[in-house]
């Protein structure tokens, strides 16, 4: 039994007991085992990549194999409490529509993506002149499916301009380890940011 | 799997089918692998499709040539592992294989039913095989499993017994067909009820067989079940002897492959079960009750499901597979979706595709884990 990731025990810790979820990018399931096991969630994830796909079936986790590009028109409005996104809103085509589809079928959405704004992935850039490289962003530029990378700020600004009400956040390392220094200054130091959000209500 | 011999059982009792035909009584034939345990939990039922059997694995003789049609998945160590499960596979009325069918005897007349032989559905097959299932002895199965109109009666089950099925496994398969397939099959039909060897179905009696529609008929088949990338690279414009002759001979090895498939089917299928099938395929529709709304037609469901299609399936495409994974899902049910890759068409679903193999064999072993030993 590998220890718990941070990131997945923010999640779960996040939502409220016996949730439906509905998981964007599932890989192999890890997240929806952990948040059955856990929380007692139920849902089904949506996954694009074979391996994982085989996974998933091989360890008994509701897995609908597709593109998320595709958008989640399969799904009914308020379908599920939440709808998770784990590192891959970089990854999809159109990040403000994936946000508000999340909305249109779950009460509240969860994203966790790697920071752009971290200190090692500015100095990279800013100072050596290079795409950043690091753990939270192992690919090199001409091979990297990361094609919508933002900072905490960036990611803030669209929920702002979207209507998005951000409910929760929190920021981890790329060992999904959190510290003072982390709470205080997370667009420099967190690696991995976390948020929990809902469609704003009008005033 | 080895040396496997064909059981048949007689049921008495009629069968009041959805046309409002009624049989008074009927055989099935069905064949069984690997052995039933002894509060019966590990019984899997594996459905045909359209020309199809119970003949799913094994061989009837030594000197067969060609085993059952899903060997590649059924046996000793593979997806549906016989060391296992007790698998089942019925022939299904109306067929040609054994089962009463429109070239069985009819009772009433002493003469073969041809065109009296009522209209089955997907359900009425589903009511023989449940009342097949009681005979066996068996509760509730680990697995329904069928592709195409296979799958289409795994959905039934689940649907009509949501107590009796704990995993339905529905592959390459619809939740009804669309126009075009309608159409495709309605071609068939019109091939072999205009045949002059047809006799208005009576052809037994006059000791011949719409061979000519029945080799069209089957020819228009497989077109459906290969995809244009698989016909191209089987056969692409290959000349079967090198050169055009400028007649109607065979010119290209596709019409090579189409009419060696054509004549291998006639004399060993029979033209009135081509039609009752193709019209069980036509009829069949859950949500035709529900006012097209599928997901209320799958309410009652309460198995866990998975759904496989394949990328080259145009006859029923992925998507249509997806209407079925949406009904699932809208009614917040277990379902797991896989799309494989695959050139071969409608086909595929018989074929030994490794990731298709791989996939069936995990979701099998969850199957295994999950039932009471």
């Amino acid at each position: 039994m590998t220890p718990t990731r941070l990131d997945f025990r923010i999640i779960g810790d996040w939502m409220k007991p016996q949730s439906r979820v509905l998981d964007l990018g599932c890989g192999d399931g890890s997240l929806l085992a952990y948040l059955a096991e856990s929380k007692g969630a139920s849902g089904y994830g949506l996954e694009i990549d074979d391996a994982h796909v085989s996974e998933c079936i091989r360890r008994g986790i509701n897995v609908i194999q597709t593109d998320l590009d595709a958008g989640l028109s399969e799904f009914d409005e308020r379908s599920f409490d939440y709808v998770v996104l784990s590192l891959t809103l970089q990854a999809v085509r159109y990040p403000d529509r994936l946000l508000e589809e999340m909305l249109r079928v779950g009460t509240e959405g969860i994203v966790t993506f790697p920071n752009f704004g971290h200190w090692r992935t500015r100095w990279q850039l800013g100072v050596l002149g290079r795409m950043p490289v690091s753990a939270a962003l192992p690919h090199e530029w001409y091979n990297t499916p990361n094609i919508h990378l933002c900072t905490l700020r960036d990611f803030e600004r669209l929920c702002e301009r979207e209507g998005i009400e951000i409910l929760e956040s929190q920021v981890v390392d790329h060992a999904h380890r959190q510290r003072l220094a982390l709470r205080l200054f997370p667009n420099i130091l967190g690696e991995i940011a976390l948020y929990r959000f809902r469609r704003a209500r009008l005033p | 799997m080895g040396l496997v011999t064909p059981a048949r059982l007689r049921f008495p009792e009629p069968l009041a089918l959805a046309s409002g035909g009624v049989l008074a009584n009927y055989e099935l034939v069905y064949e069984t692998y690997g052995t039933l345990n002894a509060d019966a939990s590990n019984a899997v039922l594996v459905c045909h499709a359209l020309s199809g059997s119970h003949h799913v694995a094994g061989y009837h003789s030594e000197d067969d040539k060609r085993p059952g049609w899903w060997e590649h998945h059924v046996g000793p160590g593979k997806s549906l592992d016989t060391r296992r499960f007790f698998v089942v596979a019925c022939n299904n009325l109306g067929s040609c294989f054994g089962s009463t069918g429109p070239a069985s005897i009819n009772p009433a007349t002493g003469r073969a039913f041809g065109p009296d032989f009522p209209m089955v559905t997907v359900r009425d097959w589903v009511e023989s095989q449940a009342r097949l299932a009681d005979r066996l002895g068996i509760q509730r199965w680990a697995a329904v499993v069928g592709g195409s109109l296979g799958g289409m009666q795994a959905l039934q089950w689940a649907i009509d017994y949501p107590e009796r099925v704990a995993h339905a496994i529905i592959i390459a398969a619809a939740p009804k067909l669309t126009a075009q397939n309608i159409a495709f099959n309605e071609v068939a039909r019109q091939a072999i009820l205009t045949d002059p060897d047809f006799h208005e179905g009576r052809f037994y009696d006059h000791g011949t067989e719409p061979r000519r529609g029945l080799r069209i008929a089957r020819m228009l088949g497989h077109i459906t079940y290969l995809s244009d990338d698989i016909m191209r690279e089987k056969f692409g414009r290959d000349l079967r002897g090198g050169k055009i002759n400028f007649d109607y001979q065979v010119a290209f090895e596709v019409e090579s492959y189409l009419r060696y498939q054509a004549d291998s089917f006639v004399g060993r299928f029979d033209a009135n079960t081509y039609l009752l099938m193709t019209k069980a395929l036509d009829y069949f529709d859950p949500a035709g009750n529900t006012d097209g709304r599928l997901a209320s037609a799958l309410a009652p469901v309460k198995a866990d499901t998975l759904v496989l299609a394949f990328t080259s399936d145009w006859r029923f495409a992925p998507a249509r597979s997806r209407e079925i994974v949406k009904a699932l899902h809208d009614n917040d049910l277990n379902v797991s979706y896989a799309e494989i890759n695959a050139a071969h068409g409608h086909d595929a679903f018989l074929m030994p595709i490794p990731r298709y193999v791989e996939i069936l064999r995990s979701y099998m072993d969850r199957v295994y884990a999950g039932h009471p030993t």
